[in-house]
């Protein structure tokens, strides 16, 4: 009877500790997203919707923004994030060396970079990466082109502008999450491998890769995330030019419900493609991850 | 050792000093665009010049900067604060007090992760239109206290918390909100100081969001209005830079000061 009394009481405080938490999600989370949900069947203008059935998916199948918006955002995400997640790995392996000197003085020079705000950084990439910028001009000093880039003005260097400056401001954060669980594998394994023999490139790939798997698969879907609803960058780096070459579903959205004449509804019908592609590709992360993890 | 491993060392460090040169000369830039007139900057002037006093005075000339720092101080500080007691308390509470049913919650929680925000932006604008909360405080600050993520950080480090505090805190008659606060809270500081970073950082930064809600000037934080600036014709990047080392100095400090704990947060967590 004692017992019972208890577990009720117990019940009671969880509930009271996680109550606040779950009435904001519910009103600020979840009533949007049924909300939303529903939005992106009606058509209409401003506040003034009626249901459209498939209108919006049809529309989408026929918009060439929405496809270049699409085709953008996917080379973003396919480019970007490799290079981000194995340069993260690299850093973070030699880093974890500890004979290696400096490595306090490095790991805070590369992580640095997650501190700066998002206009300090936007500004930063378009001041330097000018026709005329410190980075053309140092290519140039070191013979790397011949003529100044046309970062800003050219729709392929644009893109390339937008991968490099999300790479290095998101390389540091992805490196700690490595180096935190890096250090969480035992040494010794990598000591019985060496006196085995084993060279070092078949220790990364054997112990140090399969023992991260949790945690690369963590990142990958955070990044994934990240890339496909990119914003911020674009918004303030290159607005989406030249002619939309950097245009990105999230800011498509964005003009779509507050630039343009408002269309909550087709908008809101963009947005769940993005919904619909994260969860596709999360799928899949996590279906490579456990195929492979038989052999770890 | 053999000839490849000992090729390999001095091959890490200049990989390393090459990404440590990469990530730190933006920072350089920002510092030494801060002296330079803007004809300088775009040209790519690497040192030091003698505007910062100009670019000073320009920048208090243009903005109302008392104003767009109280702004966004007071929405990265009641922002950070609310979002760290409530989602450590449920952080906590799913951990500590397990049901089956709260379970279920946790993982819908966790799959609700990965909905973007511009999923959500359309209805919340509605909703805070509706609300008559358009152009507050409030409605930056309402949508970004539940952070799932930062619920989720608590849940894996509370995992950490030794059990042995708690049944002995209640053995000396504590409730368990004293528990929480008095046992738990001093505990964990290593784990607060680490979410401390990241809200803070999440809040200062907030772009997207506060765009849509925030429509006055005397109501925009500095990231906005900073922001807008540099959509200017031609931009006084002097002028811009020098508002760019103010505005990224609340979170340098922050993250200074708390960065010995911050790895060992990260640490705790994923352990």
């Amino acid at each position: 009877m004692a017992q019972a009394k208890l577990g009720r009481s117990e019940q009671v405080t969880g509930w009271a500790f996680v109550a606040p938490a779950l009435v904001l999600l519910g009103i600020f989370m979840i009533y949007p997203i049924i909300w939303s949900l529903w939005m992106s069947f009606q058509v209409g203008k401003g506040m003034n919707l009626s249901f459209g059935g498939w209108a919006n998916i049809i529309r989408l199948t026929k918009d060439p923004v929405f496809i270049r918006a699409l085709v953008n955002t996917c080379i973003f995400f396919v480019v970007q994030v490799p290079i981000m997640i194995v340069l993260a790995l690299l850093f973070a392996v030699a880093l974890n060396d500890p004979k290696l000197r400096f490595r306090g003085l490095f790991r805070t020079a590369i992580f640095l970079p997650c501190v700066t705000s998002l206009i300090a950084y936007s500004t930063l990439f378009k001041s330097m990466f000018a026709t005329d910028g410190v980075v053309n001009n140092a290519l140039i000093w070191l013979h790397v082109v011949s003529g100044p880039i046309p970062w800003l003005q050219d729709p392929f260097w644009a893109k390339v502008l937008i991968i490099l400056a999300i790479t290095w401001r998101w390389t540091g954060y992805n490196m700690i999450f490595y180096l935190a669980a890096l250090q969480n594998i035992d040494r010794s394994i990598y000591e019985a491998a060496r006196i085995d023999g084993i060279p070092a490139w078949a220790r990364f790939t054997g112990i140090t890769i399969p023992m991260l798997k949790p945690v690369i698969l963590f990142t990958t879907i955070i990044s994934t995330i990240g890339t496909l609803q990119l914003f911020d960058e674009v918004n303030n780096i290159t607005i989406g030019g030249p002619s939309d070459a950097t245009l990105t579903l999230s800011l498509y959205i964005y003009n779509l419900t507050f630039k343009f004449m408002p269309s909550f509804g087709y908008s809101a019908t963009v947005s769940w493609v993005i919904v619909v592609i994260v969860a596709i590709l999360s799928f899949l992360q996590f279906l490579i991850a456990r195929d492979r993890r038989p052999a770890a | 050792m053999n000839a490849l491993a000992l090729a390999r060392r001095p091959l890490v460090y200049v990989l390393l000093s090459v990404a440590a040169f990469v990530s730190v000369f933006p920072f350089y830039w920002m510092v030494v665009g801060a002296t330079n007139k803007s004809a300088d900057i775009v040209t790519g002037k690497p040192s030091l010049g003698d505007s910062l006093f100009a670019n000073a005075a320009t920048f208090f000339a243009t903005v109302d900067v008392a104003r767009i720092f109280w702004n966004s101080a007071l929405i990265a500080v009641v922002g950070s604060l609310l979002t760290l007691a409530v989602s450590s308390l449920a952080g906590y509470g799913f951990e500590m007090f397990r049901s089956r049913f709260r379970e279920r919650l946790f993982a819908l929680m966790l799959l609700l992760l990965s909905i973007p925000f511009a999923a959500l932006m359309v209805p919340l604008f509605v909703m805070i239109s509706q609300a008559h909360l358009t152009n507050t405080y409030a409605a930056v600050i309402l949508p970004g206290i539940a952070s799932i993520f930062i619920i989720f950080y608590f849940r894996q480090a509370t995992k950490a918390f030794p059990a042995e505090l708690r049944d002995a805190a209640r053995v000396d008659g504590l409730k368990e909100w004293q528990i929480f606060l008095y046992i738990y809270l001093p505990v964990m500081r290593s784990t607060y100081a680490a979410a401390t970073i990241i809200v803070f950082m999440a809040n200062w930064n907030n772009y997207l969001w506060p765009l849509i809600v925030l429509n006055t000037a005397d109501m925009k934080t500095a990231t906005l209005i900073i922001s807008a600036l540099t959509s200017a014709y031609t931009p006084d990047y002097g002028m811009i830079l020098f508002g760019t080392v103010l505005a990224t100095l609340p979170t340098l400090i922050i993250f200074f000061l708390l960065q010995r704990q911050f790895v060992e947060g990260l640490l705790g967590s994923v352990k």
